[in-house]
């Protein structure tokens, strides 16, 4: 029997004690009863490619979605499929929902096995690079559907469309109308929006009170997109931008000018001078309605729950003008036809019946986000001219500059958000934008600016 | 022979033994509350709603079952996602990877440490190099290469294994450090015990089955604990390779609830729920799992 030498007294020995607890014995009997499992679960599934018919039935079409667990959204996309399904006997489109969080990695996979779906849902800023990539065939025949559309929502590269969107979402400053009265601060206007001077003077108003947390929440903790997508446009107000829009080529000169100097200091003096936490919490949104902050940089999503918790009392402010006009960025989620399809007239068929008004509104209604065309608009509660959220619709019609539409926009999205992480965190601003400037560059001429 | 130690002496060593066990004691509840309380505040926070978990943040609020406490975020959670599926799949995928990793891998062990043919010791440095390639790097030709492979199942030939169950366990049946797990067991048991097998007339297999398995169970337990956890935690590649929802594992549910507004109470409930279970086990087998990661040699 085995024996512990140190202490001189006999131990279990862990081989006994599994035999005794008859764990190997378990482990191999489930062990086996799954691999029986996995072999009759298996041999049951089978690929298909995208846009095949069976023996004498309809083509199927398979549809991706980045809804997996988005009720709403999922359920009005369904709803439409529904519809175009019983709406003929050729073609029979099927959803497959993703969760938004891992669907992009989930389509690059796909692209890589060849494996796409025939219609998917995409991000609009990353329809120019996957265009390029040779994930998506261009739509045609429906340019009087989408000239109705909000620019915003319609993703063209190279002079083509590509894909449509149903909505658009827009940023705001949200902040309550009794915080504005309580402080002196001006409530401002479409027509008059706060220029900067006066948005840094009413921060500091009201850090001088101490009645909350940090003045202002920029939502600094978000990560990945929301970089690009809420802080170029201050970027943009101040007369800079990410990359030079006359050929798309280089960023030199635009990204590390003067006036984006003067933005990334004024970011910077943000957080150092504690307007902003320097890390948000992972919901601005629930300490902006737990009375953590004042104002609140985020967007039109926000507008259930902030609504919910201070009714006619919040205020969605347009963004301050920094000088170069207010800004909001454009686009939201699209549909495309992928160049996998095995019919890409079934796939254009569905695209053409699910682009109208109806169905627009039947998805802006359930996501509570902007209607891309004034028609649906007038159906939608809240979004008819004068509605509660007209007032984003403005900011969207009004205020867009889309985010660069070319292949090269992913990389300079994750360069933007890097540089701006570390301004933030107290980078000196002009040597860090021209890093930023030198990394965009070398990426545009490796790609051979993506011709 | 003892040798009696004077009083004040003995006080004085018996006082700092005794300091010492506080200092430890102290030492081990400070780690105890480090590595404890973000599990209290996970399931704390599955019964607030969202509203409270962020008002309480900040403050030991966030780790006391306090203010309006309900199962709404559980409820959520089974009408947002397929749980019970995506738990079946994930039982399923993390039991027979174990259950044929074990095998595959003592296999492969065994005739590397027991079977003389030229070349071992380099097949066993090319097996142990492979620990160094971490697997983001081989995803890609991974997923190539499972795209190519033919299957053959109960509907006849198919080519491809993608958005399949056995796409996501046959890959992470082999594993190097498995093997060298297993080997660096079997090396320990003396060789004798083959030689007297032998002479009674066992094959390879018979020694193998016999001789050395039943020998090995602290290494057996070894690699199920680490074959289990990644195969339970896995969530890059079943992102990439899994279409259908009937297929999911329950890590990628987590993506669920990460909308543009997170649901954090149900999030906070189905990390619970995939969470606990795990927990559970590890603590009702956690003395053999100790004492055969001990005595096969792992640490830290």
């Amino acid at each position: 029997m085995p024996s512990d030498p140190v202490r001189g007294v006999r131990t279990i020995d862990a081989s006994e004690e599994l035999v005794k607890s008859g764990l190997i014995k378990k482990l191999a009997t489930v062990g086996l009863a799954a691999a029986l499992a996995l072999t009759a679960a298996a041999c049951s599934k089978g690929g298909t490619t995208p846009g095949t018919q069976a023996a004498g039935g309809p083509v199927e079409l398979s549809m991706w979605t980045h809804n997996a667990g988005n009720k709403g959204e999922l359920g009005a996309i369904e709803s439409i499929v529904t519809e175009f399904n019983a709406s003929q006997t050729k073609y029979q489109v099927k959803v497959q929902a993703f969760p938004q969080d891992s669907y992009n990695q989930s389509v690059v996979a796909a692209a890589a096995a060849k494996k796409l779906p025939c219609i998917l849902d995409i991000d609009q800023p990353n329809v120019a690079n996957w265009a390029w990539a040779g994930y998506l065939a261009p739509m045609e025949g429906m340019d009087d559907v989408l000239s109705k559309y909000l620019p915003s929502t319609v993703a063209k590269w190279n002079g083509k469309t590509y894909a449509y969107g149903y909505y658009d979402v827009s940023l705001a400053m949200v902040t309550r109308k009794s915080i504005l009265k309580k402080y002196d601060i001006r409530e401002p206007s479409i027509d008059q929006p706060w220029t900067g001077d006066e948005f840094m003077a009413a921060l500091e108003k009201v850090k001088a009170s101490g009645d909350f947390d940090y003045p202002a929440d920029f939502a600094t903790g978000w990560t990945g997109e929301w970089w690009p997508y809420g802080y170029s446009p201050q970027l943009q107000s101040f007369g800079a931008d990410l990359i030079n829009r006359s050929d798309y080529k280089s960023a030199e000169g635009v990204l590390n000018s003067d006036k984006a100097v003067a933005w990334a200091t004024w970011f910077q003096k943000l957080a150092k001078d504690k307007l902003i936490p320097k890390k948000s919490s992972a919901d601005p949104a629930l300490d902006f309605v737990n009375g953590k902050s004042a104002f609140l940089w985020n967007g039109s999503w926000t507008a259930i729950s902030t609504r919910e918790k201070f009714g006619d009392d919040v205020l969605f402010a347009p963004p301050p003008d920094f000088g170069n006009g207010p800004k909001v960025g454009g686009g939201s989620w699209t549909w495309g036809i992928s160049t996998n399809c095995g019919d890409a007239a079934g796939a254009a068929e569905y695209m053409k019946f699910a682009a109208a008004d109806k169905y627009v509104a039947k998805v802006a209604k359930d996501t509570n986000n902007i209607p891309t065309t004034d028609a649906a608009a007038a159906q939608v509660p809240g979004f008819e001219p004068g509605g509660a959220n007209d007032i984003f619709r403005q900011f969207s019609k009004k205020y867009t500059t889309m985010r660069p539409e070319t292949p090269g926009y992913p990389f300079i999205a994750t360069e933007f958000a890097k540089v701006s992480q570390d301004i933030l965190a107290g980078a000196d601003p002009k040597s860090a934008l021209d890093q930023a400037v030198k990394n965009i560059d070398a990426n545009q001429a490796a790609n051979n600016y993506f011709q | 022979m003892t040798i009696a130690l004077p009083r004040t002496r003995r006080s004085a060593s018996e006082q700092q033994d005794r300091l010492k066990s506080v200092l430890i004691m102290i030492l081990r509840i400070v780690l105890c509350f480090v590595f404890g309380l973000p599990l209290v505040f996970l399931i704390v926070a599955s019964f607030k709603p969202d509203t409270q978990i962020f008002a309480d943040l900040g403050s030991w609020a966030a780790f006391l079952p306090v203010g309006e406490l309900s199962l709404d975020n559980y409820i959520g959670v089974f009408e947002r996602v397929p749980f019970a599926q995506f738990m079946m799949n994930s039982v399923l995928i993390s039991v027979a990877t174990v259950a044929l990793g074990i095998v595959v891998n003592s296999m492969a062990a065994f005739a590397l440490s027991r079977v003389q043919f030229r070349g071992q010791k380099l097949i066993l440095g090319i097996v142990l190099a492979t620990l160094i390639v971490p697997f983001e790097t081989l995803a890609l030709p991974l997923l190539w290469w499972c795209n190519q492979l033919p299957y053959f199942g109960i509907d006849g030939f198919s080519q491809g294994w993608l958005d399949t169950y056995e796409v996501q366990i046959i890959p992470f049946i082999a594993n190097a450090f498995s093997i060298y797990l297993f080997y660096q067991y079997f090396d320990s048991i003396p060789k004798e015990l083959d030689d007297a097998a032998t002479v009674d007339g066992a094959g390879w297999f018979r020694i193998y089955r016999s001789i050395v398995m039943p020998l090995a169970g602290p290494a057996v337990a070894t690699v199920a604990i680490l074959t289990f956890l990644p195969a339970w935690n896995s969530y890059l590649w079943p992102l990439m390779v899994v279409q259908s929802e009937e297929l999911r594992p329950a890590m990628v549910g987590i993506d669920y609830f990460k909308q543009l507004s997170v649901s954090w109470g149900q999030l906070m409930a189905y990390a619970s729920m995939i969470t606990v279970p795990i927990l559970v086990l590890f603590i009702a087998f956690q003395r053999a799992f100790i004492n055969s990661i001990a005595s096969s040699g792992v640490k830290g």
